[in-house]
């Protein structure tokens, strides 16, 4: 009973959601583009399994993940797991934080795998490149960055050192790769930051750091909490274009090895 | 035939939460060594979790591409530059304004800006410094699906705008007030809905396979990069104007 009434307020917030686009597109169909859509049926039917579909998913995490991944990203950063029950810690040493790293990588990368938009944005790539980047390789190429960025965004946590320092150096080494990355992966890169940071991610995430942030000695959580999400979307950036540099330079010295022994 | 479909769809989702599970189960058993918590909940959560994934992943072949795609064409045949941006606009705008993450951040966001002395700590000033960063970062999504179309429309290539951007961000970074940074940066995250980022990524697509001379992967990806972009660069100006 108490399930029915939790997923009711899910449903209705996913609809709540979905209001503004159902008007918009109603109103431009009736007084701009004044034509019935096609195939409407399938399109209904389609946009009510999104609705539920997305409804049960949020309902279904927050009953069996959130609470849990809360839970365990508490235990995780407690004083008391990480330096032995009933010492008395003043300074944070970085070195003692190793599960929560490796926690923080690969909570990133788990949750970014089952990321809804991410499928999304993976399933329209692989359709308009005619298969050439798979779905699944760009959503393990956008989790490997998440894992990395989070897990570097613990880090600066821990130590306390300013958010602003490692946004720029990525923002510079996004942009230094721009320069030569292939230009076909670069909108795609862009995107594949925007997507990772949404519904499952962010909870998780944003409890871990709020989590760290109250919990090791010296840190602020209203100053030092924030910002995972800023490293979580950083990194897929620069994970994209560097596999698509990595393929274009392989592709490079495979033919130039070709032209050699052709040569020979 | 068609249960081979479906199990093959709930296969998929299988295999999109087994890391989450793998990962949870792994720490509490081996690193924590505390025993799962209700057992029977977690599982029926799994349960729905797995349910509503193929459900999703259905709806959005069966709708949200095709409607995004069919908007995105109609639209571009109609010619009409003024009503495609206005669409544009106002779909970022109105998937924008009344998103739930937002709504908290901005919250979130007076409440420290009145702890440092920033605004008045009176409820009502917190509650217009909260609706100011909310319009202010809304705005700044349609603007950027219309910016994000009108490079598609004409073509100009995305790397350019995309540094331009991270340009700004850097200088305003320096020059912004130290409060307002880590929100800013945050605030670029919360913005796409799980519903927004198909239909805006079918709009972009369906719009650079319609208009001529512009290639799907290169100019129809990057509307949600934008999305990204433009309301780190808004909160920043909106911190800079009020304090």
């Amino acid at each position: 009973m108490e399930f029915l009434y939790d997923f009711s307020k899910v449903l209705l917030g996913t609809c709540r959601d979905v209001l503004p686009i159902i008007l918009l597109i109603v109103f431009f169909q009736l007084f701009v583009l004044r034509q019935s859509i096609p195939h409407l049926r399938r399109l209904i039917v389609g946009g009510v399994y999104v609705i539920v579909g997305l409804a049960l998913f949020l309902a279904g995490l927050e009953k069996a993940l959130f609470p849990l991944g809360k839970i365990m990203a508490n235990q995780l950063s407690d004083p008391a797991f990480i330096y032995g029950a009933g010492e008395i810690v003043t300074h944070a040493d970085w070195k003692a934080y190793g599960w929560v790293y490796l926690f923080a990588a690969m909570i990133g990368f788990a949750t970014t795998i089952a990321e809804p938009s991410l499928i999304a944005v993976a399933y329209k790539a692989n359709e308009v490149s005619a298969g050439t980047i798979s779905s699944w390789g760009l959503r393990v190429t956008v989790a490997l960055g998440v894992a990395f960025g989070i897990s570097l965004g613990t880090f600066r946590i821990i130590t306390g050192t300013p958010l602003y320092l490692y946004i720029l150096v990525g923002y510079m080494i996004v942009i230094i790769q721009t320069l030569f990355a292939p230009k076909s992966i670069i909108a795609l890169a862009y995107d594949s930051g925007g997507v990772t940071t949404s519904t499952v991610t962010v909870p998780l995430v944003a409890a871990l750091g709020l989590g760290l942030a109250a919990t090791v000695p010296g840190r602020n959580p209203a100053l030092d909490g924030f910002g995972l999400i800023a490293f979580a979307s950083l990194f897929p950036i620069i994970s994209v274009m560097g596999y698509a540099q990595l393929m274009q330079w392989r592709t490079k010295c495979s033919i130039k090895n070709m032209e050699k022994r052709n040569a020979l | 035939m068609i249960i081979s479909i479906i199990l093959k769809k709930i296969r998929q989702a299988v295999t999109d939460l087994l890391p989450i599970v793998l990962v949870i189960a792994f720490f509490q058993i081996v690193v924590l060594r505390q025993p799962l918590p209700q057992m029977g909940e977690v599982l029926f959560g799994a349960l729905l979790v797995v349910l509503g994934l193929t459900l999703f992943v259905q709806g959005l072949e069966m709708g949200l591409f095709p409607i995004g795609e069919t908007m995105a064409h109609a639209l571009a045949r109609k010619g009409s530059l003024f009503w495609l941006l206005c669409f544009a606009f106002a779909l970022g705008f109105s998937t924008t304004v009344a998103e739930p993450a937002l709504i908290a951040v901005a919250a979130e966001a007076a409440d420290i800006a009145s702890q440092g002395g920033l605004i008045d700590s009176s409820q009502e000033s917190q509650k217009q410094y909260a609706f100011g960063l909310r319009m202010s970062v809304a705005f700044s999504v349609g603007l950027a699906i219309l910016i994000g179309v009108m490079r598609i429309i004409r073509g100009w290539p995305i790397h350019y705008l995309i540094i331009g951007g991270y340009g700004v961000v850097m200088l305003m970074t320096i020059i912004a007030p130290k409060e307002i940074i880590g929100i800013a940066y945050d605030a670029g995250g919360v913005t796409t809905s799980t519903i927004t980022v198909p239909l805006v990524a079918a709009l972009g697509v369906g719009l650079a396979s319609t208009i001529r001379g512009r290639s799907p992967l290169v100019d129809g990806f990057g509307l949600i990069a934008f999305a990204s972009l433009l309301p780190m660069i808004f909160v920043m100006g909106y911190g800079l104007i009020v304090f």
